[in-house]
């Protein structure tokens, strides 16, 4: 159960009452209006006994890259009792800061977010979630989950805490999983099996990838995350077959198939594991790397046929094929990797400069590409729910480890893990309802 | 996966059995049964044995393990290239001869890139890779149903080092034996 109470007079109309899935749908905006490039300041209050939350929601709320998390290195000396009446509004908008949240346990295991304006000098909104205190292990995804709504309260926008990363772990060729925030990381798929190319589904409850199998094939294994039951995909156990992609209702699944004549796409039925079909033609020509557009209706996709690799687009069914992102022939570097925003406004990709892999977004309504990376080696970008972060992998500390860049203020942070990681899949965010 | 069953000790069969020459024959343990892939260290071979031993029969074991290290002889390729190389040609020729020589002979060929392409592009090119070699075979007149294909992609260098000299070790070709090596005769 959660529940939303906004203070503002007409959002308190229009959201008392309301299961929270109802108020992502419309487009109501709680508190300040939100304007990109625009971070207001935000001071997380102390929170006594939920130390780890208080700890686990700022470092989110900084993630989220919507805030200036302004850190306290004093609390202010009136906040002795807690509660909207005694916040000191004037110390803390002297700290620059626009929004205090206060964070609080509640009953029945609750805690609850207040966000405080600071200018206007009133509660603005609140949110009570059931969560795991102690933040760890899977309970630290109720504590993201709690983030995000704050800053959905904040901004209007969701955050992306509450997800996770797939990724390859060179070391031993596994699939690991990641939070968000660099915490819970576990091995997802069997020690001693060599896979690659990890892709979430949409709700986040399996995984797809290529597995090496013994016998020299490369089905397309999906595996469930909550038992671990891996099924391989009918018609793939005897072949070669290589990036798989869901489709965002969840249903169908692309990848690429390499046989004597060339790379094709082909897609399946996961839902009923049936119905393999080729989807594009042509001998001597390799086409991979599929990802479709939020709306399922058309996939980019890698295609080799001028020569170099380059980004394509189709509709999902194979047909009404076109170059997506322009290249001069011979002169630009090969283009790889491509990833569809969830808004459907942008693709990202990386593209070879000086022969070496720069992250690249290309916007679809300006047309133009635009280089996000230029020192090292930076490849394989995929997007966070948000459609402004991306996960990517680079080597500019030394091996390769994957950062996550804010494409609207180029701000990076890097993800620790122990060993080389690779091909980075962003989820959807973990336990909400799809937006 | 286990790893040790490729190439590498077909290498350390034939050096095993130039080390023990006649006076010692070696049973060479069949090394193309259960689960296998290529591993990497066989791009250096070791030089075929003698053929025969002056005031004796020729070596069987000595034969054989010049054969399988004939048949796992790594091939190589240019930056970004599946074309077979022209002085790679007389081992897949050697390969093309032992095929013919023992018709239930059958083969996978492993394509493998170095480390700087795209990591899915390298699938492909690994891929591309393999198959030219096999087309190479083919058209020398061994049946193409009797050689599979695969790639590892840059999955599993030789080298792992980011060097020049790494990287050209690590864009081969791989070839391992999945049928009928128990009992191979040397072409005529």
């Amino acid at each position: 159960m959660r529940t939303v109470r906004a203070v503002g007079s007409v959002l308190f109309v229009a959201l008392a009452g309301l299961p929270l899935a109802v108020a992502a749908q419309d487009t109501v905006r709680v508190g300040i209006t939100y304007r990109p490039g625009v971070r207001p300041g935000l001071v997380v209050l102390p929170a006594p006994g939920l130390d780890s939350v208080q700890a686990i929601v700022a470092r989110d709320l900084d993630y989220s890259d919507r805030f200036e998390v302004i850190p306290l290195t004093q609390p202010s000396p009136s906040d002795g009792s807690r509660g909207a009446t005694t916040i000191n509004y004037a110390f803390y908008r002297t700290l620059g800061a626009a929004l205090a949240l206060e964070l609080l346990p509640a009953a029945n295991g609750n805690v609850t977010g207040r966000l405080f304006d600071l200018a206007a000098e009133r509660l603005q909104a609140e949110v009570s979630v059931p969560l795991d205190r102690t933040g760890v292990g899977d309970g630290r995804m109720t504590i993201h989950r709690l983030s995000d709504e704050i800053v959905r309260l904040g901004t209007g926008q969701w955050g992306i805490a509450s997800t996770r990363f797939l990724f390859l772990n060179d070391g031993d060729k596994r699939i690991w999983r990641v939070d968000s925030d660099g915490a819970g990381l576990v091995p997802v798929t069997p020690a001693g099996v060599v896979v690659v190319s990890p892709a979430w589904s949409p709700d986040g409850a399996r995984v797809a990838y290529t597995q090496f199998s013994r016998d020299g094939s490369k089905p397309i294994v999906i595996q469930t995350l909550a038992t671990g039951t891996r099924t391989t995909l009918p018609e793939t156990g005897g072949s070669q077959n290589i990036t798989p992609a869901f489709a965002p209702d969840g249903r169908g699944l692309m990848f690429a198939r390499m046989s004597d004549l060339g790379v094709s796409l082909y897609g399946a039925n996961v839902k009923d594991l049936c119905c393999v079909e080729r989807l594009t033609g042509g001998r001597f020509a390799e086409n991979f790397s599929p990802a479709y557009s939020p709306d399922g209706r058309r996939v980019v996709f890698v295609s080799t046929r001028a020569g170099g690799q380059q980004i394509y687009a189709m509709a999902a069914d194979g047909t009404d094929q076109e170059l997506l992102v322009p290249f001069d022939f011979g002169d630009t570097g090969n283009s790889n990797a491509p990833d569809w925003s969830p808004d459907g406004a942008t693709i990202a990709f990386h593209r070879e400069v000086g022969g070496a892999p720069q992250i690249y977004t290309f916007d679809l309504a300006g047309r133009r590409p635009k280089q996000w990376t230029s020192s090292g080696r930076n490849e394989d970008p995929s997007w966070a729910p948000d459609g402004r972060h991306l996960v990517f992998v680079s080597n500019r500390t030394g091996r390769r480890q994957l950062f996550v860049v804010d494409t609207e203020t180029a701000r990076t942070r890097q993800i620790m893990t122990p060993s080389v990681a690779r091909l980075p899949a962003w989820s959807r965010p973990i336990g909400r309802p799809q937006q | 996966m286990r790893r040790r069953h490729g190439v590498l000790p077909l290498a350390l069969l034939a050096l095993i059995a130039m080390a023990c020459g006649k006076k010692d024959p070696v049973v060479a343990p069949p090394t193309d049964t259960g689960p296998s892939t290529p591993s990497g260290g066989g791009a250096t071979p070791p030089p075929a044995p003698p053929p025969a031993t002056p005031g004796g029969g020729t070596s069987e074991a000595a034969v054989r393990a010049a054969l399988l290290a004939d048949l796992a002889n790594v091939i190589h390729f240019d930056y970004d290239q599946d074309a077979i190389k022209p002085e790679d040609r007389p081992i897949l020729d050697r390969k093309a001869d032992i095929m013919r020589a023992n018709s239930a002979l059958r083969i996978r060929i492993s394509g493998h890139a170095d480390e700087r392409g795209s990591d899915e592009y390298n699938l492909v090119l690994g891929n591309k890779r393999a198959i030219s070699a096999k087309q190479y075979l083919v058209n020398k007149g061994i049946d193409g149903s009797r050689i599979d294909v695969t790639s590892l992609g840059e999955e599993r260098p030789v080298d792992p080092a980011s060097t020049e000299s790494a990287w050209a070790q690590n864009r081969r070709a791989e070839f391992e034996i999945t049928a009928g090596g128990e009992r191979l005769v040397a072409p005529r």
